[in-house]
């Protein structure tokens, strides 16, 4: 869109007084003989937050950061440099430095050309100014009235309002120009709740690539509190969770965190690249039982986790990593897909200027399959029915992932019984989706909090499943 | 403006004359707030420059030479606050971020506790902690230097197949915070480590652990070869892992993870927590926590320390101080807001402990093992899991499996839980074995009995 490359040029560029002509010479001096690649990914992200507590609007933020990440690459190694100066001199001593990495060669003369269509999953708006402050400072006010009013046992009530917009402009020396302007908003509702000598806390929240306006739609902040005060009492009755390996049901949605945590990292290029995963060298192979496909997709309309073009130019698109069982695809950025002599995917991504992109994921989720939910759980005899969760981690060498439950309950005999404490499940990646043994028909995405960490860099992502029947998990429980 | 110099023996020329900037730029800010209307704010800035080199199978993968600035301004109308932040630190953006803050402002609402702390807990006299130890390292020598780390990794042992990688990395700063009651101050800092992480193989399966060193000074890190071999052997040590069944025993946490078994006790005794009721140590001051003989305390002036601060987030002065005295909970650690909300003062530890310090123990890793005698020996934590407000605890885990003292095999692929009360409540001993790198002092710690849930 011509119109996202004219907003990102007047943000990110007119400021500067930096020219088409500064813009080639600096890609030209990355550029040599030696060098197989280089970019210059300038940015401007503007942040502000709100937080609520005590029925007070407590506090507020307002964030400016720019700059610039010059990167060189020869081979398998990289050389960088950043800056948030945006004037030749200083850029120009930063192209140096990051050329240094390959000896040798004179500097390239590189020309610009012209962007590529891109798409348009979201539109190039600044959701900071998508509603005035005074109703934002509303929202919230209504937000923790809805909780608190739902249930006397409400005691404590956090709140807050993020909204992004963040605007990135890479050129590199194949001679393209890509540009992306990036809303992201959140919502976020924690709650305490106490009732006798026993207190618990539940968080919810929702976000989307939109402005605020999405927030107040559909009801959808208000339903945030509910489902915060909901999920807050349910874990006032939890009682100790079982311990020990057993027929695990995960609900539709944010358990999707098994998949991001299970196969996601472990099929990310760089790992597999230089051998360290526990899916390296498996492309063709069986890792998953029948009837299971996961794809990584960045081209999800309006999601947290989509982009319309990674940060390295390239356009997102959905891969299919997993299809029917068998390992299929990596997740790849420009420098490990030359190096494993694949095309890009689309998935190299920066926490920001300041940081050197990676394979990452996108919105990682599992196609819906046959099963009714109700069927599924009906056909558990004992097992645990996890549906909400907090985080995961993985260690992708030794396939081990675990992910905490934040709300389960026991099966007995097909039917949901009694809530159980968080427990954290841990498996073993290569091998837990070979016991998947039913998939449901109710695929869906998280309601758009995820924030994936990997090497230091934080970048929001997406997850989704349908309703799941594992065959063995082990739950961390203290009930023996 | 007062200004409160550093120990001049301490500061390069180049260090006095960015001190100076910084100085100027918050003058600048608090200043312009003061224009605006507030009727107080404090800033902060700061800026750091840093070199970090990465190899990969003896040659150099890459090279990121690092500059940041940073500036962060609050401001208060009265009891409203507002708050604003930029990494550009000319004029204008200085400008642009008081307006923001001062916007914010307009819309937030009054709260008792928001403000400056009183002025006479602020950290007039600024001790010389000795953090601040530049390292002119070449681009080439750091490469020497990683080789040599990663080198050592994997010749110690023929199944170590593949690495990851070896890194060495180098920062130097400068921060300074000020705020309207007068009070201003700022040190330089420096802070290096080299990493090493590889991976085992066995034919059976792969594994892989990591080892790293970081320091204020250069000459304090430990010797690269040393970090090398560290990681190799407990990448080594991990192969042929296996689930264990399930059962309750007694845990040995290694040192490092005991660690993180106080950063929970920390975040449990924070002010933030106690006010908002988000701590399960809420109701448990002036209580039996711990066994008789633990102590809990902090070093915030710890020449060199990692985590060693004059003053804490709020400009307060920082001072050595414990929480935990003879297992008995005795305070709760306090920024000025959360001690203004519990009608208490602020102990300087906005933004937490520094330093943290447990009495270390007679028995060496071997005698914990002996002491342990059947059990678990825990060596690597994984995923979140710890419930802050319940003390709730359940975690991945992998270690050893121990019978009578001696380690049998190694443990992965279970969880191990309970709860924090219980686990403090049932600390049997702490060891002597304080062998990682990091701001925390303790050894490794034998709780009495966990839950582990496996195959």
């Amino acid at each position: 869109m011509t119109d996202t490359l004219a907003i990102a040029r007047s943000q990110v560029l007119a400021p500067t007084g930096l020219t088409d002509g500064d813009l080639d010479r600096l890609i030209g001096a990355l550029h040599s003989p030696a060098i197989d690649a280089a970019d210059v990914y300038f940015q401007h992200s503007r942040l502000q937050s709100w937080v609520l507590e005590d029925g007070i609007i407590k506090d507020g933020g307002f964030n400016i950061e720019q700059g610039a990440g010059l990167r060189a690459i020869s081979g398998e190694k990289t050389g960088f440099a950043y800056s948030d100066e945006l004037a030749m001199p200083a850029l120009g001593q930063a192209a140096d430095a990051a050329r240094a990495i390959a000896r040798g060669g004179h500097a390239g003369h590189v020309q610009i050309g012209v962007q590529l269509p891109q798409q348009a999953l979201y539109a190039p708006m600044n959701p900071i100014e998508s509603l005035p402050d005074a109703d934002k400072v509303a929202l919230l006010h209504r937000v923790d009235a809805e909780a608190r009013k739902l249930d006397p046992r409400v005691t404590q009530v956090i709140t807050s309002l993020v909204a992004v917009q963040d605007t990135m402009l890479v050129i590199s020396d194949d001679g393209r120009m890509s540009a992306d302007v990036r809303p992201l908003i959140r919502l976020s509702v924690s709650v305490v709740v106490e009732a006798g000598d026993r207190r618990e806390r539940a968080s919810s929240g929702g976000g989307a690539r939109r402005g605020l306006d999405y927030l107040l739609a559909e009801d959808r902040a208000l339903g945030f509190a509910r489902e915060a005060v909901r999920q807050a009492l349910v874990n006032l009755e939890a009682d100790e969770a079982p311990a020990g390996r057993m027929t695990v049901v995960l609900g539709p949605g944010w358990p999707g965190v098994l998949l991001h945590e299970a196969v996601g990292h472990g099929l990310e290029g760089d790992f597999n690249r230089k051998g360290t995963s526990a899916f390296a060298g498996r492309i063709g192979e069986r890792v998953a039982a029948p009837g299971v496909t996961v794809v990584d997709d960045g081209t999800l309309e309006g999601r947290r986790g989509s982009l319309n073009v990674d940060d390295e130019g390239n356009p997102t698109q959905c891969t299919t990593l997993i299809e029917d069982g068998i390992l299929v695809g990596y997740m790849q950025d420009r420098l490990n897909a030359r190096l494993m002599r694949v095309s890009p995917t689309g998935n190299g991504r920066r926490e920001s200027y300041a940081h050197l992109p990676m394979p990452r994921m996108t919105n990682t989720y599992m196609l819906a399959g046959e099963h009714d939910p109700e069927e599924i759980i009906a056909s558990v005899d004992r097992g645990l029915y996890a549906v909400n969760f907090g985080g995961g981690q993985v260690d992708i060498t030794s396939g081990k992932f675990t992910f905490s439950a934040s709300e389960a309950y026991l099966i007995e005999g097909g039917r949901i019984g009694r809530p159980v404490k968080g427990a954290t499940l841990i498996g073993n990646g290569p091998d837990v989706l070979t016991r998947v043994s039913m998939i449901g028909n109710d695929l869906q995405l998280d309601t758009g909090v995820g924030t994936c960490g990997k090497e230091g860099q934080s970048v929001p992502v997406g997850v989704g499943q349908p309703t799941l029947r594992v065959d063995g998990l082990t739950v961390g429980g203290t009930h023996a | 403006m007062s200004i409160t110099d550093p120990h001049p023996a301490a500061l390069a020329d180049s260090d006095k004359g960015q001190l100076e900037q910084l100085q100027q730029i918050i003058d600048d800010l608090l200043g312009e707030a003061r224009r605006r209307g507030a009727s107080a704010a404090e800033a902060v800035v700061s800026n750091s420059t840093g070199l970090e080199v990465g190899v990969r199978l003896g040659e150099v993968e890459t090279v990121e030479h690092t500059r940041d600035h940073g500036l962060g301004v609050t401001v208060y109308f009265g009891h409203r606050k507002g708050s604003a932040s930029t990494s550009d630190l000319s004029r204008a953006a200085l400008r642009d971020a008081v307006a923001q803050a001062c916007t914010i402002a307009t819309h937030t609402q009054e709260d008792p506790c928001n403000g400056l702390p009183p002025a006479e807990l602020m950290a007039n006299a600024i001790p010389d902690l000795d953090l601040s130890h530049p390292w002119a390292i070449s681009v080439d020598d750091a490469v020497r230097l990683a080789i040599l780390c990663e080198d050592a990794a994997r010749a110690d042992d023929p199944r170590i197949t593949n690495s990851e990688g070896a890194s060495v990395s180098t920062h130097a700063g400068l921060q300074v915070y000020g705020n309207s009651n007068g009070f201003i101050g700022g040190y330089p800092s420096t802070r290096h480590s080299l990493s090493c992480a590889v991976v085992a193989d066995d034919g059976d399966g792969m594994q892989r652990d990591y080892w790293w060193s970081s320091a204020r000074a250069a000459e304090d890190l430990e010797e690269a070869a040393a970090v090398g071999r560290r990681a190799a052997e407990r990448a080594v040590a991990r192969l042929g892992g296996r689930s264990i069944g399930t059962c309750k025993v007694p845990i040995l946490f290694q040192a490092m993870l005991a660690a993180g078994l106080l950063r929970h006790l920390a975040a449990a005794i924070s002010g933030d927590n106690i006010y908002r009721k988000t701590s399960f140590l809420l109701e448990r001051l002036g209580e039996q926590l711990f066994p008789s003989g633990f102590t809990l305390s902090e070093e915030p002036h710890k020449p060199r320390g990692l985590a060693s601060a004059p003053f804490d987030s709020d400009g307060v002065a920082t001072r050595p101080q414990a929480f935990v005295e003879d297992g008995v909970l005795t305070g709760w650690s306090l920024g000025h807001y959360a001690a203004c909300r519990l009608g208490l003062q602020s102990t300087g530890n906005a933004g937490g402990l520094r330093n943290m310090r447990v009495p270390l123990g007679e028995h060496d890793r071997d005698g914990m093992l002996r002491l342990l005698g059947t059990g678990l020996y825990v060596t690597d934590l994984m995923g979140q899991g710890v419930n802050g407000v319940t003390g709730d605890y359940s975690r991945g885990a992998s270690g050893f499996w121990v019978e009578d003292g001696i380690i049998q095999y190694p443990v992965e692929e279970i969880t191990i839980a309970s709860n924090l009360k219980d686990m403090y409540a049932n600390l049997v001993a702490i060891g002597n074995d304080c062998d990682f790198p990091g701001s925390t002092t303790t050894g490794s710690w034998l709780i009495e009995e966990m839950t582990i849930a496996g195959s």
